[in-house]
């Protein structure tokens, strides 16, 4: 408990970049992931394509690979500087989105093809067909892989630390500086993100409850 | 036979064929409904009279060929289809209810969402159509919540709240519990009775008796027959024809 208290400033600020980083990431990832999945459903080939090309060749990326990108090679490019916790939230964004992605579309695919057709039928162009009918009901289908995601997500944020972010992955070695005991803090970092994974999961079970989809 | 202007026709289909790989399921297709008549297709399974239907509002895309709605080719794929889509409405066998909407939200969204009406508006024209229907009471639930026929006088009323010009119905009976049938084909032999322009599909002899104008039967991809229900009934012309009926009639 000594090891938390003495160290709670390392603890608030570890945790509130990992939580920063976190959320960014995955409010981009869920949109960029949601755009990339109807891409690979849409009528026109070369978007699918190209979506298809971008989950394949970032999803068999490493995340450390993507981040080393991201941190370390895009400042080369000599294009707009951006910090390094700027970078980490495009790399973790760009990596997630993949596999959001894949659950979008999966869920997609659980959607009946008579509900796209009787959308079609009443008049609604093909954009409000999936924003309005499909999407809605492959969401609610997808509810569980959608969340393995963001919480693969949450602990995904610690490879950050390797790039200079200061978050919950980067507490440990500043706990070893100060001469704290190592197993202990990592302890300490371990239950932390059990709890906030259980919030999650109790996020998940509301969320599951409220869109049951009766059929 | 009736004979007919094709400039007088509101749907009319010219010379269309399709194929699906080798099979060729519309076979020269050449069929005009006027405004306020009621065209009920009949056939034995796999004669392609679902394939017609569905062409007819382009859920189907034909290989060639002409198809006019109210004079006006049908459009390629984008928003010129989807608006005259809003001018077709269109009955499924399986319903076809969004799921995750109430029954109310099912009428009242393409009004909304199509056509700009106010919500308010709509939700009141929805109301009437569902009391006319029967289903009033079922506006705040969920389509799962309802038996087939309800579900499928829902689909009606979605349908009918975006003001169509001409109804398609593709087997509207056929996933439903004999007596449930009834309940549905009352509301359409109302619905032809209110001069509605209707294209029927389906296995129910008796509505084609009570309601149709004419009956066109199909077989393997053609249209074999296109006669006024009482000649068709009791006086069919192909051997095709008068084999369907026998087979109708032994049972």
């Amino acid at each position: 408990m000594n090891t938390l208290l003495n160290n709670s400033d390392l603890f608030i600020t570890g945790f509130r970049n990992t939580l920063i980083l976190f959320f960014f990431s995955a409010i981009f990832a869920l949109i960029l992931g949601t755009i990339v999945a109807t891409l690979r459903v849409s009528p026109v080939p070369a978007m699918r394509a190209a979506a298809t090309l971008y989950v394949n060749v970032v999803r068999n990326t490493p995340l450390t690979l993507v981040l080393f990108f991201f941190a370390l090679g895009y400042p080369k490019l000599g294009l707009v500087p951006i910090d390094f916790t700027t970078a980490a939230i495009i790399g973790l964004s760009l990596y997630t989105a993949t596999y959001v992605a894949e659950a979008v579309r999966s869920g997609i695919n659980t959607v009946p093809v008579g509900q796209a057709e009787a959308a079609r039928a009443i008049g609604l162009p093909f954009a409000q067909t999936l924003t309005l009918v499909i999407l809605p009901q492959a969401f609610r289908a997808v509810i569980p892989p959608m969340f393995s995601v963001f919480i693969a997500l949450l602990k995904n944020t610690t490879v950050a630390a390797g790039f200079s972010v200061f978050e919950a992955g980067a507490i440990r070695a500043n706990l070893s500086e100060r001469g704290e005991p190592a197993l202990t803090g990592l302890l300490w970092i371990a239950l932390v993100f059990v709890i906030l994974v259980f919030i999650l999961s109790a996020l998940q079970r509301k969320l599951e409850q409220k869109w049951k989809v009766a059929r | 036979m009736t004979t007919q202007v094709p400039g007088d026709a509101l749907v009319s289909l010219n010379a269309v064929n399709k194929h699906y790989g080798q099979l060729h399921v519309l076979k020269d297709i050449n069929l005009n409904v006027r405004k306020g008549e009621v065209v009920v297709v009949i056939g034995p399974s796999g004669s392609g009279k679902s394939t017609l239907c569905r062409a007819i509002n382009r859920l189907e895309t034909i290989d060639d060929g002409v198809i006019k709605i109210d004079g006006k080719e049908l459009p390629a794929e984008g928003k010129e289809l989807a608006k005259l889509r809003a001018d077709v409405g269109m009955v499924f066998q399986s319903f076809n209810l969004f799921a995750h909407k109430t029954i109310l939200e099912n009428v009242t969204l393409g009004p909304i969402k199509v056509k700009g009406v106010s919500k308010a508006e709509a939700d009141k024209d929805a109301m009437a159509l569902l009391e006319r229907v029967g289903v009033g009471q079922q506006a705040p639930k969920l389509p799962a919540q309802l038996s087939g026929g309800q579900q499928q006088r829902v689909a009606i009323a979605r349908a009918l709240a975006m003001k169509p010009k001409v109804m398609l119905f593709d087997e509207p009976t056929s996933a439903l519990d004999p007596e449930m049938i009834n309940e549905v084909l009352d509301v359409m032999v109302q619905l032809a009775k209110e001069g509605m322009t209707m294209i029927v599909v389906t296995h129910e002899m008796g509505f084609a008796r009570k309601a149709a104008d004419r009956v066109v039967f199909m077989a393997d991809g053609q249209i074999v027959e296109d006669a006024t229900p009482e000649e068709f009934f009791t006086n069919p012309k192909s051997d095709r024809a008068k084999d369907f009926l026998s087979k109708l009639l032994t049972h």
